[in-house]
Parts: C-alpha cells; structure tokens; sequence
C-alpha cells in the first residue's frame, strides 16, 4: 500500500517537475524584459530540476542511485541560484535596466 | 542553420553551446551514455568558455564579405551530393547483418569484460583494443596545446572579482567537490560512463572557474605555467611510455598482456595508466588553453 503511495507521488512530482519546465520555458520566450526572463529561467533551474529529481528519487528506492541523486540535488541547489545571480550581477554591470511599468526603462542607479 | 546565418559571433558561440547539450540528449537517447557525457562536457561547457574567450579577444561580429562567393557555394554543393551518393552503399543504420555488426563487435561485445577484467565495454574497446588510436587523439590534444602555447604563450594578466562576495563563496564551496567528481570519474571509467577525456575537461572546468571568479592571476600560481608545460607531455609520455614498456616486456606495442603474470591483470593495469594518462593532458591542455586566451588582456 504504501509502495503504491510512493509510487504515484514519484510520479506527480515528475510530472508537475515537467508542467513547471513548460511553464519556465514559455515565461523565458514571452516575458518582455531581461530580468523577468532570468526569473521565468531560474524557475526552471530550481524547482523544476528539484522536483524532477525527488520524483526520481521516489522511485528509486533505497539504492546507490538515491544517493547519487541526492548528491546531484544539493550541487544545483548550490549552482542554480548562483548562476541567476551571476547573470543577474553580469546584467546590472553591463547596464541592463528593469522596465517599468509603463514601459519605460528605469533610471539607473550609481551602483 | 541559424548558426550559418548569424553573424553576430556571441550569439553564434552561445547557439554552439544549445546544439552541443541536444546532442548529448540525443545520444542519451541512443543509449550511448559515455559520447553524452564527453559531448555535454567538453561542447557544452568548455568549447563555449573557449569560444567566449576567443571572441573577448577579437572581434564581435563576423565582417561581412565583399561579393557573394559562388565558388566556395560550388564546391560545397559538389562534394555534398558526392558524400550523400556514397552514403546510398551503407547498410541500414541498426541493420544485424552489416559488415561492422558481424566481425569484430560481437567480439568486443562477448570477449571484451573477459579479456580485459572491465565491465565497461566503452572503456575496453578505447583503451585496450583500439588503444593505439587513443594514443593518437591525445597527441592531438597535446599538439593543440603546443599550438596555443606557441602562438599566444601564457599570460598573467587578469582582475579577480572582487566585490561578487556569493560568486566567490559558493565557488569554494564547489570547487573541492568538482575536482573529487573529476577523481571519481576518472577511475569509475571501468564500471560506468566515465574515463579519462570526461574526468580530464572536469578538472580543466574546476580550475577555469577558479580563474574566473578570482583572477588569473591568483589561479596562475595555483597551476604554474611550468608545471601545466611538463603535465602536458607527462600525460602523452605516460601513454607512450606504457606502449613502449610492453615492447621492452615482450609483447607488441601496447599489448597489455605482457605488463604482468596474468593477462587479464595486465590488461587492467594497462588501461589504468592509459586512461590516467589521457586524463592528465587533456586536464592540462583544456587549462593551458584557457589561461593562454583569458592572460591576454
């Protein structure tokens, strides 16, 4: 019973991981500036990754490649938010600005 | 097709880097998970860094050209069509009774972890029974390290990042865990995807992001430009020096039978120092490389 139980919520973490890299992927394609692109990216970066690892680390089992992917969780909950933020830090340096909402481009800050 | 008709450079090198990681999915797919583990590492992640590096130190854009160039047009279409009308011959792709499917695959396939005492067929054949052509693509790599060295030399040149605090913290963090990954693959080749090429352009990639959050400068004394220079040569002459080892031993060149009392002992020893082998100049080259492009500035 409850390897049934396992088993299907390996399955939905799978599934909403894949929904939610949809999701990212269209945010990155029609969102009108760069930085709301970059969050629609990370999204995909994290969650998505993360659930699509603990979906298969559920049906996994307690085998070595639980561990593996346990492993491979904790280097892109490290990697993937650094690497948003590296672009976000690379952007703000090259003098991308946020649009506001009317459209216009935000005064840029001595930074 | 869009990286042909592009001729902005940086968006062409980043296109590189999109079709390199589809080709490794591909190849996933195919059931060849060694080749998607080399093409996601080295097309993926260090070719785009290179490519980046490249394009820092020349221009951005690709210059358009004068007329339209319909001789060069001519003959790629030419030798196009004649690669295709020889490509009519082949077998089916998958087909069991092609020449390539009956001789010595089978071969490879059956006597392979036998012979060898190594699960990883890959491994065996690159190693063991088709070593010499190994042999032959780590001189290529070294003799793209020579290149480099002797065209651009080895800079010092080089600011570290010094107010991106969360770059540098997580890079610490990270960068143990990178080269003990790189261990682990290097010598998991036996048993699964890995070996020495993956676990080479691993360690270059721990040692290029170093350099690229604190400077390479500081990533200079880290890896001397003397000590990349001899590990360079030391993976090829490793290599070599195993084939030639054989043939003092008795055997042929790189005929690891004869590095000990049991074959199949001597096999395995054989294709560890070979694979360290590759693996040592291909980490030193991919960094040499890196640090040659990044110390222009």
């Amino acid at each position: 019973m409850i390897d049934v139980a396992v088993d299907v919520l390996g399955w939905i973490l799978l599934a909403g991981g894949g929904l939610l890299g949809v999701i990212g992927g269209l945010g990155v394609l029609r969102m009108p500036d760069f930085f709301t692109r970059l969050h629609a990216a990370s999204i995909t970066d994290t969650l998505c990754t993360a659930s699509i690892l603990a979906g298969l680390a559920l049906l996994a089992g307690w085998s070595l490649a639980l561990g593996k992917l346990f492993l491979i969780l904790a280097f892109l909950f490290f990697a993937g938010p650094t690497s948003a933020h590296a672009l976000a830090k690379a952007a703000v340096h090259g003098g991308v600005r946020p649009t506001k909402a009317g459209g216009q481009e935000a005064q840029s800050s001595n930074t | 097709m869009a990286i042909a008709r592009l001729r902005d450079l940086f968006g062409a090198a980043m296109l590189f880097g999109i079709y390199s990681l589809l080709s490794a999915g591909v190849f996933v797919i195919l059931d060849a998970p060694d080749v998607a583990f080399t093409e996601a590492a080295v097309g993926a992640g260090i070719s785009t860094v290179l490519m980046l590096a490249t394009l820092a130190l020349t221009a951005r854009s690709e210059r358009p050209s004068a007329r339209p160039q319909w001789l060069p047009l001519l003959v790629v279409a030419v030798t196009g069509a004649a690669l295709i009308y020889g490509t009519l011959d082949m077998p089916r792709f998958g087909d069991p009774d092609a020449p390539v499917h009956r001789h010595v695959a089978p071969h490879y396939l059956q006597q392979g972890p036998i012979e060898t005492g190594v699960p990883n067929v890959v491994t065996a054949v690159l190693a063991s029974y088709r070593g010499y052509d190994t042999l032959g693509e780590v001189t290529v790599i070294f003799t793209a390290g020579l290149g480099v060295l002797t065209l651009l030399g080895l800079g010092r040149a080089g600011g570290a990042m010094a107010h991106h605090v969360i770059l540098r913290v997580v890079s610490k963090l990270l960068l143990p865990l990178i080269l003990l990954f790189a261990l682990y693959v290097q010598f998991h080749g036996d048993y699964g995807p890995g070996g020495g090429f993956q676990a080479g352009v691993i360690f270059a990639a721990g040692f290029i992001l170093y350099a690229l959050v604190f400077g390479v400068g500081t990533a200079s004394r880290v890896a001397t430009p003397g000590a990349l220079r001899n590990l360079v040569a030391l993976g090829v002459l490793v290599f070599g020096g195993v084939g030639v080892a054989t043939m003092l031993l008795g055997g042929d060149f790189l005929d690891y039978n004869a590095l000990a009392a049991d074959p199949v002992a001597g096999q395995h020893l054989g294709i560890l120092l070979v694979e360290a082998g590759v693996g040592i100049t291909v980490a030193a080259v991919m960094t040499t490389v890196f640090f040659a492009y990044a110390g222009r500035d």
